[in-house]
């Protein structure tokens, strides 16, 4: 039986402590995984109804699985960094005799019989499942208002969506009632709610995490990477998910000699001025630093939304084909709507985006060459207003679905691995992000554990 | 087929199911398809079209 030598262990920064540190403590033993997650249950139950991050909390189960994660660790069977860390999965993912619900009456009644891939090695590795968080329907959507389980609300201002589809995974671990989550990416779902939320967001690259057991929405987009609070977490989380055998030592680059390119023109045209301006302040403090930026350019960046637009809606649909047929009446109606529409697209025209992915790949590639990342905004506006349509970004409205998606989108067509990290704040205090681009996810790792001080020195 | 012709039979085809609430969404899908047609990386067999972009070959 654990006795607790120093409490739950210091934050690093506002809002709770990391993964990594909870993970420290545990191995320590200063810290039990009955304690740990004993907090998250009581920080669910207190501020779950206001936020509404959860649609099904295993209680029971995430006790049980403390409760052996602590007689394994004080036995000396110790699995790893994830061991005894209560974690959230997004309702998209299959956690084996819980429901998948993807957040739609669609799936009322489903009980997932196996655990998915990354499911089945988050077990592995002794983590805890505290719950499965809410999302936007089917992951269709940037904002988790269409859900068949009411919106998602951000734990900074309840009036304001946590962004989306993996609003309730950021939400959660915004609330400190988890240490981290695993959601998907199809074009942003990760990376947009992690900048609302002032989280670090991990899009690995394309096909290298398993998909098998998550619900798809897009087989050309989808991605399942980590939601949380440092990029250490993130290599940690990664590692897991991509089955390796144990996590590699993490080794930050040097900062001085860094090279990263800056994507201007269309991806600095509409950017909330004090988005620009959190980001060019980042972007001094990594100059001083000795860090060498360069404005490059992606000359076909400004076909992403109509490239993303003909891949992801026609794969949706073909998903969605038979429910749509039966069971129109059982999804939220603004995602009915949309997957509709994708059954209306052309042949002709979506083998045309695949065309356009082509030329998209290779200029990301050309941008890259010979540097160590591409930095750039993750999300142009700060956290937008639920019940919104439209948002004001300078003198213009911009749909919101459109502006929440322009800067991430590109990097799912392309399939490069992508993280947002904290990048400051706004005088409201609503976070920003700063998204870093790369051609492998470790090597990507290693430039943001770098930056990251840099980015966010609060 | 043209976009056009494309959109007028998607709007008939959604008064047909009583979907009015699709009608915005073609007429906005129509205009990110004549976009994503307009793109100079389409290919032109008539070999006319002088700087296609390259592409990743997979």
């Amino acid at each position: 039986m654990f006795t607790e030598r120093s409490g739950p262990p210091k934050p690093a920064r506002t809002g709770g402590p990391t993964l990594a540190e909870l993970s420290r403590s545990l191995q320590s033993r200063s810290i039990s995984s009955e304690t740990a997650t004993e907090g998250c249950l009581e920080r669910i139950t207190e501020r779950d109804p206001s936020i509404n991050a959860f649609i099904t909390v295993l209680a029971d189960d995430a006790r049980a699985q403390a409760h052996a994660a602590d007689q394994e660790i004080s036995a000396g069977r110790y699995r790893g960094p994830l061991h005894g860390v209560p974690i959230s999965l997004k309702d998209l993912i299959d956690l084996r005799g819980t429901p998948t619900s993807a957040a739609s009456r669609v799936r009322r009644g489903h009980v997932a019989a196996n655990d998915s891939v990354v499911s089945a090695r988050l077990r592995a590795a002794g983590a805890v499942f505290v719950g499965k968080t809410n999302l936007h329907e089917f992951a269709l959507g940037t904002t988790n208002e269409d859900s068949a389980y009411g919106p998602v609300h951000h734990p900074l201002d309840p009036s304001r969506s946590p962004g989306g589809s993996s609003g309730g995974s950021a939400a959660s671990i915004l609330a400190e009632m988890c240490y981290a989550s695993i959601g998907s990416d199809t074009g942003g779902s990760i990376r947009i709610p992690s900048a609302a939320c002032g989280l670090v967001g991990l899009k690995p690259a394309f096909g290298e995490i398993p998909i098998d057991g998550v619900v798809p929405l897009s087989s050309t987009l989808d991605h399942v990477g980590p939601l949380c609070r440092s990029v250490e977490d993130a290599a940690i989380l990664h590692q897991v998910l991509a089955g390796a055998s144990s996590p590699p030592l993490l080794k930050p680059r040097e900062l001085s000699g860094l090279r990263l390119g800056i994507p201007r023109a269309y991806f600095f045209a509409l950017l909330d001025g004090e988005i620009a301006q959190r980001f060019n302040e980042a972007c001094e403090r990594l100059t001083m630093a000795g860090v060498v930026l360069e404005d490059v350019t992606i000359p076909h960046a400004a076909d992403s939304p109509t490239v993303y637009l003909h891949l992801a809606l026609p794969e949706a649909a073909a998903c969605h084909a038979q429910t749509l047929e039966r069971q129109p009446q059982d999804y939220t109606p603004n995602v009915r709507l949309r997957l509709e529409m994708g059954r209306y697209i052309l042949g002709e025209d979506y083998v045309r985006a695949l065309r356009g992915r082509d030329v998209l790949i290779h200029e990301v590639n050309a941008a890259l060459h010979g540097r160590d990342g591409l930095l750039l905004p993750t999300l142009p506006v700060p956290a937008v207003k639920l019940g919104a349509a439209t948002v004001s970004v300078g003198t213009s409205e911009e749909p919101v679905r459109a502006i929440t998606l322009r800067l991430t989108q590109p990097f799912n067509i392309t399939g490069h691995p992508a993280i947002t990290m904290p990048c400051g704040r706004t005088q409201e205090g609503l976070p920003a992000g700063a998204q870093l681009v790369g051609m492998h996810t470790l090597d990507l790792l290693a430039v943001a554990r770098a930056i990251e001080p840099l980015l966010d020195p609060s | 087929m043209t976009i056009d012709e494309w959109l007028q039979n998607a709007l008939r085809d959604a008064d047909r199911r009583e979907l009015p609430a699709l009608r915005p969404l073609l007429e906005n899908l129509a205009k990110s398809t004549n976009a994503l047609r307009a793109a100079d990386w389409n290919l032109d067999l008539s070999g006319k079209s002088p700087n296609t972009p390259p592409t990743h070959v997979h």
